[in-house]
């Protein structure tokens, strides 16, 4: 049963992120990415991760899915193919694609894959916490500092002078 | 706590069923009880909505449809079937989708609002063990699941393809995701006090302290904050400009009719619901008995606390808080949305901030 899920849930998000690069239309892959996000989100839970499953929802889908979705509505003339699907250097791409993938399988197959029994924690919360604010303080840190020169920068750009 | 999914499992195990039966015949029985829920809160909240606002108008309301032949008496029961009446004609409506609409699109937006709702009400515990399944991460749960109703909001109001909903559907989207940020920074605050994401632990925090309104300063602020942000996050006046009927029709509800109508409404009036009960298990002790607190009666039964009079209490802080957005909106003029703005990013933002260090030198000092 909880295999069968699984499979429902990885189908959903190729599927949605299939028609995400292929839809003619830029909105309908803005709403076909938020079925990716959310259903990733469930892949997370089948990780015991449900404190990441939520931040994911949160920021993704709550936040930087709304901020693409205002950009894309905003932008003229979504319906127009020339801006919506077009495609140039189609070879050196596909190349470059098609090279990423054969990367990408051959590294799946040649990773020893630490296979573990099933284990339910009690609360993920406190231990992400702890690691945070001790073993990963530094990188959290400049996480933080980076996001915040991203965030004075944005807003420098987007003032009026 | 025991969550009603757990003891529908527990009950179920004695039958032998393969868990493939089992689980969808769960999911379906969880799903339909908040269905109901949703259903029962908008007709009976609607017909509410209509004679308080009548009642403060001076005016009687809804007055000509019974129940069955029963017609109630002269002032407040007497249009007591009026929303049901109301319900069956709009699923009996015409659907209309305009010629230029993106058809798809304008199908599916209801749907997500209403999933963003109905995902919400799976988290949300009405009384210490009525809960349809009880998260450890339940707060965040909520806030997350109740960020997916924007999405639906922009696109509804995107495919309509009319000036007033893109109008509407721009500002709601602006309105909603300034005012999660003080709304997710007072329950920050909670937590932080709390020490867990877990409601049932919140409470029971609350029960070995005290209610969190009354815990510090701060925390006191922050329940104004919280309240007053969840009214601008619902859309109801004196923050209701994503629909505001003078200006844009109906924002960017305009193009829809019939049963997806229908899905707006319910969705609108059970997030009244989910804000309050949050509002109240978050910081007015939840299924606690206020005559605990103030010690009235000590020892008697109106403490008793079993799951029946905790939802009592739930329910009861819950109406008392949709009863003052009712009253909100038929006393406060509609803000500009300058004024919206403002009131968010210069007011709310800055003392929820303020609150977080403040509540958290409480803390280190008391």
């Amino acid at each position: 049963m909880a295999e069968n899920l699984f499979l429902i849930i990885a189908a959903l998000v190729i599927a949605s992120a299939f028609w995400v690069v292929f839809s003619p239309n830029l909105i309908h892959s803005a709403v076909s990415l938020l079925f990716t996000l959310f259903s990733t989100a469930g892949l997370y839970i089948f990780l015991y991760a449900d404190f990441i499953a939520a931040t994911q929802v949160v920021i993704y889908v709550g936040g930087i899915l709304v901020l693409i979705i205002f950009g894309v509505m905003l932008t003229n003339r979504i319906d127009t193919p020339s801006i919506a699907a077009s495609s140039k250097n189609q070879f050196i791409g596909g190349m470059g694609a098609f090279s990423i993938f054969v990367i990408q399988v051959s590294v799946i197959f040649n990773t020893p894959w630490h296979i573990g029994t099933e284990q339910s924690r009690d609360s993920t919360v406190a231990s992400i916490g702890y690691l945070l604010l001790n073993e990963y303080l530094l990188p959290f840190e400049i996480i933080s500092i980076l996001l915040l020169a991203a965030l004075m920068g944005a807003a420098l750009l987007s003032r009026r002078t | 706590m025991t969550s009603i999914v757990d003891s529908l499992v527990k009950s179920f195990s004695s039958f032998n069923l393969d868990i493939a039966v089992l689980l969808p015949v769960i999911t379906l029985i969880g799903g339909t009880v908040i269905f109901l829920i949703m259903a029962v809160n908008a007709l009976i909240a609607v017909y509410f909505e209509r004679k308080i606002s009548a009642f403060m108008q001076d005016r009687l309301g809804p007055m000509e449809v019974g129940i069955f032949g029963f017609k109630g008496g002269k002032k407040f029961w007497g249009g007591i079937g009026q929303t049901l009446a109301d319900a069956i004609k709009l699923l009996v409506k015409e659907d209309i989708l305009p010629n230029n609409a993106d058809k798809f699109l304008m199908i599916l937006a209801p749907f997500i609002i209403f999933t963003g709702a109905f995902l919400t009400f799976i988290g949300l515990p009405f009384a210490q063990n009525i809960v349809i399944s009880d998260f450890n991460i339940g707060i965040f749960y909520i806030f997350a699941m109740s960020s997916i109703g924007v999405i639906g909001v922009i696109l509804a109001g995107w495919s309509s393809n009319n000036k007033w909903s893109l109008y509407g559907s721009m500002r709601a989207a602006a309105q909603i995701i300034s005012y999660e940020i003080p709304i997710g920074l007072s329950l920050l605050l909670v937590v932080l006090v709390a020490g867990s994401l877990h409601l049932g632990d919140i409470v029971q925090w609350q029960a070995d302290h005290r209610w969190f309104i009354f815990h510090s300063p701060f925390t006191f602020l922050a329940f104004f904050i919280f309240y007053i942000s969840t009214i601008a996050e619902t859309n109801r006046t004196p923050f209701d400009i994503p629909e505001a009927e003078s200006e844009l029709v109906a924002g960017w509800m305009t193009e829809y009719s019939g049963f997806r109508w229908a899905l707006f409404f319910l969705s609108e009036y059970a997030n009244m619901l989910i804000v309050s009960i949050v509002a109240s298990i978050v910081f007015l002790g939840g299924w606690l008995s206020p005559l605990q607190i103030f010690n009235i009666f000590p020892d008697s039964w109106l403490i008793l606390d079993g799951p029946a009079i905790g939802l009592f209490w739930v329910l009861f802080k819950a109406v008392i808080l949709i009863f003052i957005m009712m009253w909100f909106r038929w006393t406060f003029p509609r803000l500009r949305v300058d004024q919206l703005m403002y009131l968010c990013w210069k007011v709310f933002i800055p003392f929820a901030l303020a609150n977080l260090f403040l509540v958290s030198l409480w803390e280190l000092i008391f």
